[in-house]
C-alpha cells in the first residue's frame, strides 16, 4: 500500500517541520538524533541518513529505511531487528522501504551495507521508541517508570496491576521523540524474536502470485511505453524518422532532449512502434573480443577513491627472485550479466507538476537525482518508490527506466509502464567488468609466502589485499575504459581478485608440495578465518578424500566486508560428459546472525550464481555490440547444474553483523577452478572455465540477428552506470 | 463472461476459460497468452522473464499441462482451459505445492516462484512421487536466478509428502 504524499520529501525537510502525523496519523514518532553508533564505519559508504519509527493507535509499528528489498531478505531481517527492540511480534512491523518521500536518505542497497548500516539505525530508533512508550505510560500513571516493562506490544506494570497496549497509549498523541544515537541495544543473547528461524509473514502472496512487482502495477488509465536505444553504448543519434511509428493508431511518439520513445495500449504495440522508427546513428570503431585485452591494458580511466587500493611493503622483486617456489601467471574474467529474472521496469504517474515513479532500482535516491537532472525538475517534485523487485545482484543501479517512464507519462498525460524486454535488459543494463590480473608470487622452502606482486586491470579494489601474512608485497589496481557498459555486480571485484589469488595460492602449494588447506593455514594470522577454513575442511571430509581419475576437489577462502568464508568444491570431469560440480561446502562467519534461515538461503543462492560465472557465463561482443543478448544464448545455471550444497553458519553474537548477500560467493569460483585442475590436470586461469569446451560462442549470425536496427529502450544520457571507464561503488 | 477487443488491427473472436472464468477475446490471433493474461486480464501472477520459452516464469496450466504462455498464440486457444498461479488455491486454501514452498522458504526475490509452483503442480499431478532426477529434469526449463534450486527441490519433495496426507491432515 502506498502511503499519502507528504508536502515535501522528509529527507529534504528539517526534522522539526516534517508533516509526520498528517501522513501517518496520530501516534508516537521516534527519530534518530544523529548518526547511529556502530553503523556506517566505511568512509566510502556514508550511512543512511537516520531512521524513524511510528507507533499508531492500532498498535501497528511503521519503520522507515531507504534500503530496498531485491530478494536478499533484508525486509524480514530488518523488521526482526525492529520487532525485537519494540517487543512486538514480527507481523506487527510494517517496514517502509525505498520510498524517497518518506524514508531516510540512503546511498543505495549494495555492498552488503543493509545489515551493518540500516540495522543499527533501526534497532536504536526502535529501542528509543520503546523507552518513549515507557515514559508515556509513566506520565499517564500506569506505574512508576522504573518498574514498567515493555512486553508483547504493551506496557506492563509489576504484578500486571496495569497493562496498556501501545495503541491505547499513543491514541490522541502527536509526540515526536529524538533518540540518542547511542541508545543501548538489547544484547543478542537476550533476543526473543531475532536470531532464530522464522517464516516470512508475507510468503503466501508469493506462492499465490499476488505479490506486486513493479512490472505488475496496473494504474487506472495506464498505458505502456518503450524507448529507442542506440545500437551500442555511446552512439550518437544523427537523425530519426518518426513518421511510420507516429502514424500507427493509438500510438504516441515522444521526442524530447535526445530521448525518443513511444506510448501505446500494450507493451507489444509500444515496442513495435519503436521498432518502426528509422534512426541513423554515428558509430565509432570499437574493439571486439580479439582485441579487448590489449584495449583494456592501454585505456586507463580514473575513478573514485574506493575504486583503487594499493599496498607496498618490503622488496617483493628481490624476495620473488630468492623464492624457491614461484608462480607467474595472468588470470582473466569475462564480462558477465546479472540477468535478474525481472527485467528493469518503471511506472510513472503525474499529478500536476509532481511525479511518482515506481521503479525496480537498488538506488532510489540516486534515481530521484537522475530523474531531476534528466527532466529538469526539482527533487522535491519527484517521489521514487521501490516495490518488490525481481532481484538485482548489483545490476539495477540508476534511474534510466525511471526517467524514461516519467517522460513518456508526462507526454501521454497518463500513467505509463515501461518494462525492458530481456534483450533490452542484456543490451541496456551493464555488466560485471572484464578484468585481467597479473600475478607473481613466491613461497619459501617451508611453504611460507614470501613475495606477492598483484596487479589487476579493470576489476576494481574490493578484496584486492591478500588476507595472508606476506612480508614483501606490491598490490595495486588500475581502471580502464570499456567498450561495454560496466558497473557493480554482487561482490564485484572481490570475486575477480579472490579468484586469481586463490588459484595462485593453490599453484604455489602444489609447487611447494604442501596440502592446499595446510598451506593456507600456515600463512594465515586471522584467527576467525583459520576457524572457518578448519570447519570447511572438516565438513567436506578433506582429510578422507581418495583421488580418483576424472574427479577433483578444490578449496578457497576469502575475507571481505567483515565476512569470512571458505568453500570446498568437488567436481567430476570425464571426457565423455560435461563437467559437473558435485558438491559445494561453504562455511561463513559474519558476526551476529539476525536471520539464520535467510542467510543460509543467501549462501546457497550465491553458490549457484557463482557456479554460473565460474563455469559458463560470458557476454560475447563485437564492435561494441552484444552478440548473445538472449537467455537462449547466455547460459545461466539451471536445475540440472545444481550441486549438493552445504551451508554452514558460524554465529559470533559478540561481533556486529556484517551482512551476507555477497561475501559467501567469493570463494566458489576459485574452489571450482582448483577442483577442475585436480580432475583434469589442466590449469585454467580464465573465467568462465569451460567456455572453450562446453559453450562455444554463438556464431555471429545467431548472436546478431537484429544488430543493425536499434531496438527499444531508455535514454542513456548521463547514466552513471553507463558512462565509460568509471568504476561504480560496489554490488548488490 | 469477460470480453474485450484489442486496438491493434485484424481480429477474430476466440473463447476459452481462465481460472474457470469464460473469456471471449477479439484481438489479433498472434498475440501471446502471456500478454493477454498480464495486460488484458490483469492476471499479473504469471511473469515475463524472457519471452522466448527459456525461463519458465510464464508457466500456466493449459488443458492441465505446464505450458509457457509466452509461446502460445491466442488464436490456438479456442475451447482451451487455462489455469494460472492465481487459480490454484481454492477457497483461500493453499495447495500442497504452495504450502510446501512457504514451509521450506523456497524463494528469495520470488519472481520465479509462480512459474515454479505451476510447473511443480503439473509434475506432481503426472507423477505423485517423483525421484529427484525426475524433478530436476521436469523443472530444468524454469530458471531461478537467485539460485534457489536446492530449496525448490526440497519444497517439491515436501509437496509430494503433503499431497499423500488425507486432506484434513494437511494443515
Ligand atoms: S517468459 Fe515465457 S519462458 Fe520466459
Ligand atoms: S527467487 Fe529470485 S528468481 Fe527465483
Amino acid at each position: 500500500m502506498t502511503l499519502p504524499r507528504p508536502r515535501r520529501p522528509w529527507d529534504r525537510t528539517d526534522p522539526a517541520r516534517r508533516d509526520y502525523f498528517e501522513v501517518l496519523g496520530e501516534g508516537l514518532l521516534a527519530q534518530l538524533a544523529g548518526r547511529p553508533a556502530g553503523g556506517g564505519a566505511r568512509g566510502w559508504s556514508p550511512p543512511s541518513g537516520g531512521a524513524w519509527v511510528h507507533v499508531g493507535p492500532s498498535g501497528g509499528i511503521r519503520a522507515f529505511t531507504g534500503k530496498v528489498e531485491v530478494g536478499q531478505g533484508t525486509r524480514v531481517a530488518l523488521s526482526l531487528a525492529v520487532a525485537e527492540e519494540l517487543r512486538v511480534p514480527l507481523a506487527r512491523v510494517d517496514l517502509v522501504m525505498g520510498d524517497t518521500d518518506l524514508c531516510p536518505w540512503d546511498m543505495g542497497t549494495f555492498g552488503s551495507r543493509s545489515m551493518p548500516d540500516a540495522a543499527p539505525a533501526l534497532q536504536r530508533v526502535a529501542a528509543g521508541a520503546r523507552e518513549a512508550l515507557l515514559d508515556l505510560a509513566a506520565d499517564k500513571g500506569i506505574g512508576p517508570r522504573d518498574r514498567l516493562e515493555a512486553v508483547d506490544g504493551a506496557v506492563t506494570a509489576p504484578g500486571r496491576s496495569g497493562t496498556v497496549a501501545y495503541g491505547a497509549l499513543v491514541t490522541g498523541e502527536r509526540r515526536i521523540v529524538a533518540v540518542d544515537p547511542a541508545q543501548p541495544l538489547t544484547a543478542a543473547s537476550g533476543w526473543r524474536v531475532a536470531g532464530r528461524p522464522i517464516a516470512d509473514p508475507r510468503a503466501e502472496e508469493v506462492v499465490t502470485g499476488r505479490r506486486t512487482y513493479t512490472s505488475d502495477l496496473r494504474l487506472p488509465g495506464m498505458r505502456y511505453g518503450a524507448a529507442l536505444h542506440p545500437p551500442r553504448m555511446g552512439s550518437r543519434l544523427i537523425r530519426a524518422d518518426l513518421g511510420a511509428a507516429a502514424s500507427r493508431p493509438g500510438v504516441q511518439v515522444v521526442h524530447e532532449d535526445g530521448f525518443i520513445g513511444a506510448v501505446a495500449a500494450s507493451p507489444r504495440e509500444a515496442h513495435s512502434a519503436v521498432a518502426a522508427i528509422r534512426a541513423v546513428w554515428e558509430e565509432t570503431p570499437e574493439p571486439g573480443e580479439a582485441e579487448i585485452e590489449t584495449f583494456l591494458r592501454h585505456h586507463p580511466a580514473s575513478g573514485d577513491d574506493w575504486d583503487t587500493a594499493e599496498r607496498h611493503e618490503g622488496d617483493p622483486v628481490s624476495a620473488l627472485a630468492a623464492a624457491p617456489f614461484t608462480v607467474q601467471a595472468s588470470y582473466r574474467t569475462a564480462y558477465i550479466a546479472h540477468t535478474p529474472l525481472e527485467t528493469r521496469a518503471a511506472v510513472a504517474e503525474w499529478t500536476g507538476t509532481r511525479v511518482t515513479i515506481w521503479v525496480g532500482t537498488q538506488t532510489p535516491f540516486r534515481a530521484r537525482e537522475y530523474v531531476a537532472t534528466a527532466l529538469g525538475i526539482p527533487l522535491e517534485d519527484i517521489r521514487v518508490i521501490v516495490p518488490y523487485t525481481g532481484a538485482g545482484f548489483g545490476g539495477k543501479h540508476g534511474g534510466d527506466v525511471a526517467a524514461a517512464a516519467a517522460r513518456l507519462a508526462r507526454a501521454a498525460g497518463a500513467p505509463v509502464e515501461l518494462t525492458y524486454s530481456r534483450e533490452e535488459e542484456f543490451r541496456w543494463g551493464y555488466f560485471r567488468p572484464m578484468a585481467i590480473i597479473d600475478l607473481k608470487a613466491g613461497a619459501d622452502r617451508d611453504g611460507h609466502l614470501a613475495a606477492w606482486i598483484f596487479h589487476n586491470v579493470n576489476a576494481g579494489a574490493a578484496a584486492l589485499l591478500p588476507p595472508y601474512r606476506i612480508p614483501h608485497q606490491a598490490v595495486d589496481n588500475e581502471l580502464s575504459e570499456s567498450p561495454l557498459a560496466q558497473g557493480p555486480y554482487r561482490s564485484l571485484a572481490a570475486n575477480t581478485n579472490n579468484f586469481a589469488r586463490e588459484c595462485a595460492i593453490d599453484e604455489l602449494a602444489e609447487r611447494a608440495g604442501i596440502d592446499p588447506v595446510e598451506f593456507r593455514q600456515r600463512n594465515l594470522d586471522d584467527e576467525r578465518l583459520r576457524v572457518v577454513l578448519r570447519r570447511a575442511a572438516e565438513t567436506a571430509g578433506w582429510a578422507d578424500w581418495h583421488r580418483e581419475a576424472g574427479r577433483g576437489r578444490g578449496v578457497a577462502i576469502g575475507l571481505e566486508k567483515g565476512g569470512r568464508v571458505a568453500t570446498i568444491a568437488t567436481v567430476t570431469a570425464r571426457d565423455d560428459r560435461p563437467v559437473r560440480v558435485d558438491r559445494i561446502v561453504t562455511v561463513y562467519e559474519a558476526g551476529t546472525i539476525v536471520h539464520p534461515e535467510n542467510l543460509r538461503s543467501q549462501i546457497e543462492g550465491a553458490a549457484v550464481q557463482a557456479l554460473g560465472g565460474a563455469l559458463f557465463e560470458a557476454i560475447h561482443f563485437d564492435q561494441g555490440r552484444i552478440r548473445n543478448a538472449r537467455l537462449s544464448e547466455y547460459r545461466v545455471p539451471r536445475f540440472s547444474d545444481l550441486p549438493e550444497i552445504e551451508a554452514v553458519l558460524l554465529d559470533r553474537p559478540d561481533i556486529p553483523s556484517a551482512g551476507g548477500g555477497e561475501t559467501p560467493m567469493i570463494a566458489v569460483a576459485p574452489a571450482i577452478a582448483n577442483a577442475l585442475y585436480e580432475a583434469t590436470g589442466r590449469r585454467r586461469r580464465t573465467l568462465p572455465l569451460l567456455e572453450d569446451d562446453l559453450m562455444p560462442p554463438p556464431t555471429p549470425t545467431a548472436g546478431a540477428r537484429r544488430p543493425t536496427r536499434p531496438r527499444a529502450g531508455g535514454s542513456s544520457r548521463g547514466s552513471p552506470a553507463r558512462s565509460r571507464g568509471t568504476r561504480r561503488a560496489s554490488p548488490r | 463472461m469477460t470480453s474485450f477487443v484489442g486496438e491493434d488491427g485484424p481480429t477474430s473472436s476466440i473463447r476459452f476459460t481462465v481460472n474457470d472464468r469464460p473469456i471471449s477475446v477479439a484481438i489479433r490471433p498472434d498475440r501471446n497468452l502471456l500478454e493477454v493474461l498480464r495486460v488484458e486480464l490483469g492476471l499479473t501472477g504469471t511473469k515475463y522473464g524472457c519471452g522466448e520459452g527459456e525461463c519458465g516464469s510464464c508457466t500456466v496450466l493449459l488443458n492441465g499441462r505446464a505450458t509457457r504462455s509466452c509461446q502460445v498464440a491466442v488464436g490456438d486457444l479456442a475451447g482451451a482451459t487455462v489455469v494460472t498461479v492465481e487459480g490454484l488455491a481454492r477457497d483461500g486454501r493453499l495447495t500442497p505445492v504452495q504450502q510446501a514452498f512457504v514451509e521450506v522458504g523456497a524463494f528469495q526475490c520470488g519472481f520465479c516462484t509462480p512459474g515454479m509452483v505451476v510447473a511443480a503442480t503439473a509434475l506432481l499431478r503426472r507423477s505423485p512421487h517423483p525421484a529427484d532426477a525426475e524433478i530436476r529434469a521436469a523443472m530444468d526449463g524454469n530458471v531461478c536466478r537467485c539460485g534457489g534450486y536446492g530449496r525448490i527441490l526440497r519444497a517439491i519433495r515436501r509437496a509430494a509428502e503433503i499431497s499423500a496426507l488425507p486432506p484434513e491432515a494437511r494443515g
